[in-house]
């Protein structure tokens, strides 16, 4: 009915950008590591630099990213993206590089990797996908799951006497002189995601002109790790993960206000 | 009124995840009663009222939706 709508001019969402593959995601109803793939790729789409960059694939659901990812890929042993990473960005130090991880990726089995990357000050983008739990493996207790949250290894829900609280890693490696740019976001809002994007943006930005370490931490979900359906989780962020992780820019350089990278600038 | 936007959504891709409902401030998506070939019940747009905000294109985790919008004319100014 609308077909005078449906031309290249009006078009204002498009969802088979360059940098994203035709393979559809094999993540379940709802969960955010689409959310989180679409707006790195997008960005990268915008910055032109498809050929310019190099991603890391943790272990995790987020395991087939490179399948889905569109640029230059490498997988990684489970934790160790940010030292391969490293590895990439010294011998490409030309490249953007990034690695995308989840929190059992990221901040338990690869917690050294990661502290160590960060300290060094390796000019490299970590996106740091927390959904409070192993999403992959069943649904275990993550380091960052939330006091009282039911697991398939905290049934009775996290009790933080035996089990500890949640770990505050993107506060901890904002401490670290390595560390440039730190900013938690999340994906369950439009809002959210515009954000999201702009964060990503200047984390690019910023690696092209060899600041150090960017790290984003994504607040996502796990609507099957969570037992909980797509709509649920949404509420859950808000009242349950934002009291322990909030949105916000945790370190910010006190340089310049920035330009943004544009395409002809790359090429 | 004239249509001033739309959606198309690759139901193939859609998981009915009901994410982009929530997003929508027009209240104009809904899950549909056709199931696409994974078996997942799809989402379909049920207004003329779009106003291609893409909030909905935003939140789908599966890149279902792309959005069209009219081109304004071009304005003096804008606040
Ligand atoms: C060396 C090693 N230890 C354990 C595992 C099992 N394992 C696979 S994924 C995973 C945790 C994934 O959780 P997370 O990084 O949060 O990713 P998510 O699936 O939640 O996105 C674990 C423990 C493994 N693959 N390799
Ligand atoms: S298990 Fe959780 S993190 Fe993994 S794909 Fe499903 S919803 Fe996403
Ligand atoms: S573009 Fe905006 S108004 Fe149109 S269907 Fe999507 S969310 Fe609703
Ligand atoms: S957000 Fe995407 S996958 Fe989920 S119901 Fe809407 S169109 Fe389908
Ligand atoms: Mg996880």
């Amino acid at each position: 009915m609308e077909q005078f709508l449906i031309n290249p001019e009006c078009l204002v969402y498009d969802n088979h950008i360059e940098t994203l593959s035709s393979t559809p995601f094999h993540y379940c109803p709802g969960c955010g590591h689409g959310v989180a793939h679409k707006v790195l790729m997008e960005v990268i789409h915008e910055l032109g630099i498809q050929e310019d960059t190099i991603g890391v694939a943790p272990v995790g659901c987020s395991v087939f990213a490179y399948h889905y990812m569109n640029v230059d890929m490498q997988e990684a042993a489970h934790g160790r993206a940010c030292a391969v990473a490293t590895g990439i960005k010294r011998v490409l130090p030309e490249k953007y590089v990034f690695s995308y991880q989840g929190d059992g990726d990221l901040a338990a089995i690869g917690t050294a990797e990661t502290v160590h990357a960060i300290n060094r000050g390796e000019n490299i983008l970590i996106m740091f996908i927390n959904n409070a739990i192993y999403g992959m493996t069943g649904g275990q207790m993550a380091p960052t799951t939330m006091p009282g949250q039911k697991t398939s290894t905290s049934p009775y829900g996290r009790d933080v006497l035996s089990m500890g609280n949640p770990l505050k890693i993107t506060e901890m490696i904002a401490q670290l002189p390595g560390a440039y740019y730190v900013t938690r976001q999340s994906v369950h809002t439009p809002k959210a995601v515009r954000v999201l994007k702009k964060a990503i943006l200047k984390a690019f930005q910023y690696q092209k002109e060899k600041k150090g370490t960017c790290f984003i931490e994504v607040v996502s979900n796990c609507p099957s790790g969570w037992k909980m359906t797509p709509v649920d989780t949404i509420s859950y962020i808000e009242n349950e993960m934002f009291k322990f992780f909030p949105p916000g820019d945790i370190k910010v350089p006190d340089a310049k206000p920035l330009v943004t990278v544009t395409a002809e600038q790359e090429n | 009124m004239p249509v001033k936007a739309t959606v198309i959504i690759d139901t193939e891709l859609c998981k009915g995840c009901e994410l982009c409902v929530m997003a929508c401030p027009v209240k104009g998506l809904q899950l549909s009663d056709r199931f696409n070939l994974k078996g997942y019940r799809v989402v379909e747009l049920y207004t003329e009222n779009c106003t291609g905000c893409v909030n909905c294109a935003l939140v789908c985790p599966d890149a279902a939706i792309a959005v069209y919008r009219e081109k304004k004319p071009q304005k003096a100014q804008t606040a």
